[in-house]
């Protein structure tokens, strides 16, 4: 159980705290303590506020926790970096560049030693991935919402990172898009089953896309609550998730501790 | 903090003032080092003073008080500016809502709009034989430009939306024209009315000027002839601070209409 | 006889090489008192199926039929509520529906206009918000006078085209449950547009999914037998329910769905696109 492989993303103690004007501390995450096996597919959910993009941004590097941290492949996180892609809710794409553009700047940084011709292979690769192969020269201007998301999916892929990060990237779809791009999603990561960590508030994406679907408890000082092993094997389509005579069994128990949290009871 | 608010309230009164201190500051240097010929604020003061003291004196029909002289420029700019309101919004109306209009009309005005009052004012007298006549049309040809073009913006600007509401309501074209797309307009077309007006009283110095017609240019055009540099500063100054009025008022009339573009 | 129907109807947009087919062969029967749902993708053709059925603009083949007789254009016998509100911002909540009221009840005088116009802001709870312009009020308020300007007029049916499309979850549903409330009053015929299977369900009798676009159509109908009023926490334990959703999001995922993403083609023809960005 304690292999390296077995540990390939941690959090240790995690705590992150913030000063309030008053003078007291707001302890907004204490003690989140997460194993991640190389390869696999966890969620985290809870409620709005809980904490749980806190965990990821530290995860990211993009803030320091007060206390403990994460550590991917055996180093510790510091700051942001390559090996780790994220997926934002609002991909950002740069509107002066075409979606290729977009995807060339991610591959530019991580296969420097690439040669352009090949470099522009691979972005045309997980453009094509997504579905993009035929609006790839077009400007985030010209693209919907989701069309937009998957050049933000196809961007974190061509790094070629060691972990994915999602942080709520289907948040602003509408849910029919949503369900489309869960399954883009899930096929381009069969392809290579990256260890990723996602963060999300919808119960039916957590069960269709993860190994383990790792519930947080609410704030303040939330922690891990429980952990569910989604028994669901792979490939998954989400029609056939549905059909499972558990399916659910399971979604009302991630629903039912969602909703004990919601008045700040204990899991 | 209040005392912050009112450090700030202070400085935006007193920055404009620093302002025209420093224009009156470089007016005097200037005029008591390389131009000779332009006399100092306190000679235009001196020499001006009959105007501004007695600002509705009448001496002659070229010699009266600087507000008598406003008040003439004024009327021929109403009479012109409304007229320029009156063509321009229909025209405006009918260039926002009809494509055909809009591509047969564009080159039309664009041709149109960068030429000087100097040159229509011959044309208007040809036109119309008489010089007052001419002013206004002259007034109206240059002014109602942007009301023309802000009109039409508005126009297009509403949303699909609001006029799907009226086809569902089955409004007769009037309604929908008063209920819906006036209302709708009605804050892009202000800015046109806003920018006309300008246009309008920089237009009103030139007209008098060629009709020689009694008024703040009438006077300028004089005595200018006369070389009495004096009086055509006071013109300045007083055309200068009649346009800073009417754009004043035009932009408090405006803003009481903004709250409800709101959304 | 039924209260809308529409048989055959194709609507394309543009002409000759760059016309695009939206809407393909659409066949739909709705009877008076019956609430049907269309669920589809955004930009599949929704809104214009929806234009069509408002009257608001032409199908270039087929009929559309009101009560057995050939739809003529809009009117106020269909009441509409839009996504984006479309309240006329420079009127206050009272006025709006006022201007409905106005155009349909001519013959009324003011005191029964008004008490129409009370009714409806009070059936939508908004009577304290008679006053109020638009941008005072919030999205899901100023969707609540949308419908209440809809039903106003007294319509024969009901046209909502993704009215809580632009809302958050919270007000969605917490809409939802009031659009179903109102509706169960007066039973008027609805249709509804929607991306959302399960608004759809919880609020109609039938739900149709719409396949994308280009080219949409109707897939099959699923008559939805849950007894009203419907609880949406008791309603995910539905057998039925849960047998419609599926059923519904495997055909908007399947045969009604969206060009799949490609497998990466042989490298040559990725060559050839490689050259064609880089040039």
């Amino acid at each position: 159980m304690n292999s390296p492989q077995q540990r390939f993303l941690e959090f240790s103690h995690l705590s992150m705290s913030f000063p309030k004007g008053d003078g007291t501390v707001s302890k907004v995450v204490v003690d989140f303590d997460l194993t991640v096996a190389k390869g696999e597919f966890v969620c985290l959910i809870g409620h709005s506020g809980c904490g749980k993009s806190t965990v990821l941004s530290v995860l990211a590097g993009l803030v320091n926790a007060t206390e403990g941290g994460a550590i991917v492949d055996g180093r510790e996180v510091t700051e942001p970096g390559i090996d780790r892609g994220i997926v934002f809710q609002q991909p950002n794409l740069l509107p002066w560049l075409s979606a290729f553009d977009n995807v060339m700047m991610a591959v530019n940084a991580a296969f420097q030693k690439l040669s352009r011709k090949d470099r522009s292979l691979k972005a045309i690769h997980f453009l094509t991935l997504v579905g993009l192969q035929d609006a790839m020269t077009k400007k985030s201007g010209e693209l919907s919402a989701g069309m937009r998301q998957r050049v933000g999916i196809a961007r974190a892929f061509a790094l070629d990172p060691k972990v994915l990060l999602l942080d709520e990237p289907f948040g602003m779809l509408d849910s029919l898009t949503r369900f489309e791009l869960q399954q883009v999603l899930l096929d381009l990561w069969a392809t290579d089953k990256k260890t990723a960590f996602m963060v999300t508030h919808d119960v039916d994406e957590a069960l269709f896309l993860a190994d383990r679907v790792v519930m947080m408890t609410s704030g303040p000082g939330a922690k891990v609550g429980k952990i569910v092993e989604v028994p669901f094997g792979r490939p998954r389509d989400r029609v056939g998730i549905m059909e499972h005579p558990e399916y659910y069994a399971y979604r009302d128990t991630l629903i039912d501790f969602l909703n004990s949290q919601e008045h700040g009871k204990a899991a | 903090m209040d005392f912050k608010r009112v450090k700030d309230r202070v400085w935006m009164l007193v920055l404009p003032f620093i302002g025209f201190a420093v224009i009156l500051g470089l007016w005097s240097l200037v005029a008591s080092t390389f131009a000779q010929n332009l006399p100092s604020p306190m000679k235009t003061w001196e020499v001006s003073k009959p105007y501004i003291v007695e600002p509705f004196a009448k001496r002659g029909e070229l010699d009266q008080g600087i507000l008598r002289f406003t008040w003439y420029s004024l009327v021929l700019v109403a009479k012109g500016y409304a007229l320029a309101l009156i063509l321009g919004t229909p025209l405006g109306f009918l260039i926002g809502r009809s494509k055909l209009f809009a591509r047969g009309l564009d080159p039309v005005i664009q041709l149109l709009r960068p030429v000087s009052p100097l040159a229509w004012l011959p044309l208007g007298l040809v036109l119309f034989q008489k010089s007052q006549p001419a002013a206004l049309f002259t007034i109206a040809v240059c002014s109602m430009w942007p009301t023309v073009l802000n009109t039409a913006l508005g126009v297009r600007a509403i949303p699909k939306d609001y006029i799907n509401v009226a086809r569902m309501l089955q409004l007769s074209p009037f309604q929908t024209f008063y209920k819906v797309l006036l209302p709708a307009a009605l804050p892009y077309m202000f800015t046109g009315f806003r920018l006309s007006l300008g246009i309008a009283w920089l237009v009103i110095v030139a007209v008098e000027m060629l009709t020689g017609s009694p008024g703040v240019g009438g006077f300028l055009w004089q005595e200018y002839n006369s070389l009495i540099y004096e009086h055509i500063l006071l013109c300045i100054v007083t055309i200068g601070l009649v346009g800073l009025l009417l754009d004043r008022g035009m932009k408090l009339l405006e803003d009481r209409l903004r709250p409800a573009e709101v959304r | 006889m039924s209260a809308l129907e529409l048989r055959g109807v194709s609507k394309s947009y543009g002409s000759g090489e760059h016309a695009t087919q939206v809407l393909r062969n659409i066949n739909l029967k709705v009877e008076k008192g019956d609430f049907v749902a269309i669920v589809g993708y955004s930009g599949a053709g929704k809104t214009t199926l929806m234009s069509i059925i408002a009257g608001l603009c032409k199908a270039d083949r087929g009929d559309v039929l009101l009560n057995d007789k050939a739809m003529k254009g809009p009117g106020p016998d269909r009441g509409l509520v839009f996504q984006n509100y479309s309240l006329l911002p420079w009127l206050s909540a009272f006025d709006n529906i006022m201007l409905a009221v106005n155009q349909v009840f001519k013959d009324w005088t003011l005191e029964q206009k008004t008490a129409q116009v009370e009714k409806f802001l009070a059936m939508v709870k908004l009577k304290d918000a008679a006053k109020k312009k638009p941008h005072e009020l919030s999205g899901g308020m100023r969707q609540r006078v949308s419908v209440a300007r809809a039903l106003a007029t007294n319509p024969e049916m009901l046209l909502m085209d993704e009215p809580l499309g632009a809302l958050d979850a919270l007000t969605r549903a917490t809409l939802q449950d009031e659009i179903e409330k109102i509706w169960r009053v007066n039973r008027t015929t609805a249709v509804l547009i929607t991306n959302d299977v399960d608004e759809g369900i919880l609020l109609a009798d039938r739900i149709i999914p719409l396949s994308a676009g280009p080219g949409a159509t109707l897939g099959p109908e699923f008559r939805i037998d849950i007894p009203r009023p419907r609880d949406r926490k008791a309603m995910v334990h539905d057998l039925e329910f849960r047998s419609i959703r599926n059923k519904v999001i495997g055909y908007l995922l399947g045969p009604g769905a969206r060009k799949k993403p490609g497998k990466p083609d042989a490298p040559m023809v990725l060559a050839t696109q490689a050259e064609e960005v880089l040039a």
